[in-house]
């Protein structure tokens, strides 16, 4: 945990990558979801900003 | 020494065209052939995808090309969000998608599993499976609405054997409950013989000698299935998963062969909704904007799996 915690504060790729893939995952979920047309509403923001992410991040040392 | 046929070549070549070729580098070469390929790439890709970005900020219909196209901002994106149909129709699509994939992997890898031990017929049994996928969606779509008809479907008929019910008393595609799954056999039944081919090609790309070695080291087949076969097959899976995956994401023909997307909305999938919005609604600007969703989720997903599988290759 404190590798992962260190790594995002020296913006190393690895870290940072899971995070974007945490936050595009995290956004399908709650898109395809039944349950909670709040999580529906919120879905995309989550996997655009996690999309963006990733493809900000691959630029990054790894 | 020369090579007398390229010395022949050299003479007839007229000397304003070798002049002119000897006077390009090799990166102008290199662009010259590739530049078609950019051209069309930027045309049909890249153009058509700014497009729809810029559109979906609009309320632009196609259908009356002459009126004012007025930018809305977020509006679009903030309906589609918000619309309870549209999300049930991501509901149907997650269903189709999760159960599709899980049958296909498991019953795709069986029979690969299966065909690939060696016994009278294997080649025949192989063609054989493979049929289906060989066949129009169109067409299949329309032969199983005849398996599927309450009265004379041999689908109800097998059923009704198996179980006792009476063949009549239900039907796979009018039954609100029944025809996400009548989806699910169809597209299942097609492209697991996909998925097998795959996984075929993962298993005997396996060497004998792996498992030569494992069986001196006195590895249970259950081991060697969990520790050889699986890890030097993943790679192989994986990519029928994604492969599978976005197919299913998009999946029409077959739907509307058979359900058209009812009864009610119940196996009303994303594609097919998005193909209502835009044409037969005309509401561009707010299909634009369905699609951008789309295209974000796919490619979001699309990025981190091929990360995983570049991954798993390395290991």
């Amino acid at each position: 945990m404190m590798t992962f915690l260190t790594g995002l504060r020296t913006f190393r790729r690895g870290p940072w990558e899971m995070l974007a893939s945490i936050l595009i995952a995290l956004g399908v979920v709650m898109m395809m979801q039944p349950w909670v047309l709040a999580f529906y509403t919120w879905s995309f923001l989550v996997t655009l900003v996690g999309t963006i992410l990733f493809m900000v991040v691959g630029k990054f040392p790894s | 020494m020369t090579n007398p046929a390229l010395g022949r070549l050299a003479k007839a070549t007229p000397p304003g065209l070798a002049h002119r070729l000897r006077g390009l580098s090799d990166r102008t070469i290199a662009w010259i052939f590739v530049a078609p390929t950019i051209f069309l790439l930027l045309a049909i890709n890249i153009f058509p995808l700014i497009w729809t970005i810029r559109l979906s900020f609009t309320n632009f219909r196609v259908n009356r090309p002459n009126e004012a196209v007025k930018w809305v901002g977020l509006q679009n994106y903030s309906r589609i969000l918000n619309d309870a149909d549209i999300w049930a129709t991501m509901t149907n699509t997650a269903h189709f998608l999760f159960w599709t994939l899980f049958f296909q992997i498991l019953i795709g890898f069986a029979l690969a599993w299966l065909i690939n031990r060696k016994f009278k017929g294997n080649d025949l049994w192989t063609t054989i499976i493979v049929l289906p996928m060989m066949l129009s969606p169109a067409v299949v779509g329309n032969f199983w609405t005849f398996l599927y008809q309450p009265q004379i479907g041999l689908f109800n008929y097998a059923v009704a054997f198996v179980t006792g019910a009476d063949p009549a008393s239900f039907s796979m595609i009018a039954d609100v409950r029944l025809a996400p799954w009548a989806l699910i056999i169809v597209d299942t039944w097609m492209w697991t013989p996909f998925v097998m081919l795959i996984c075929l090609a993962g298993l005997r790309s396996i060497p004998e000698s792996i498992y030569e070695a494992a069986e001196c080291d006195r590895a249970s087949p259950w081991r060697q299935f969990w520790t050889l076969t699986i890890p030097m097959v993943l790679p192989f899976l994986m990519l029928a998963v994604l492969f599978r995956g976005i197919e299913n994401f998009k999946m029409f023909d077959l739907v509307v062969q058979l359900t058209g997307g009812g009864p009610g909305d119940t196996t009303l999938l994303t594609s097919i909704n998005l193909k209502r919005e835009a044409f037969e609604k005309w509401r561009t600007g707010y299909a634009s904007a369905y699609a951008v969703i789309l295209f974000v989720t796919i490619y979001g997903l699309a990025s981190i799996y091929v990360k995983a599988l570049n991954r798993v290759k390395q290991r």
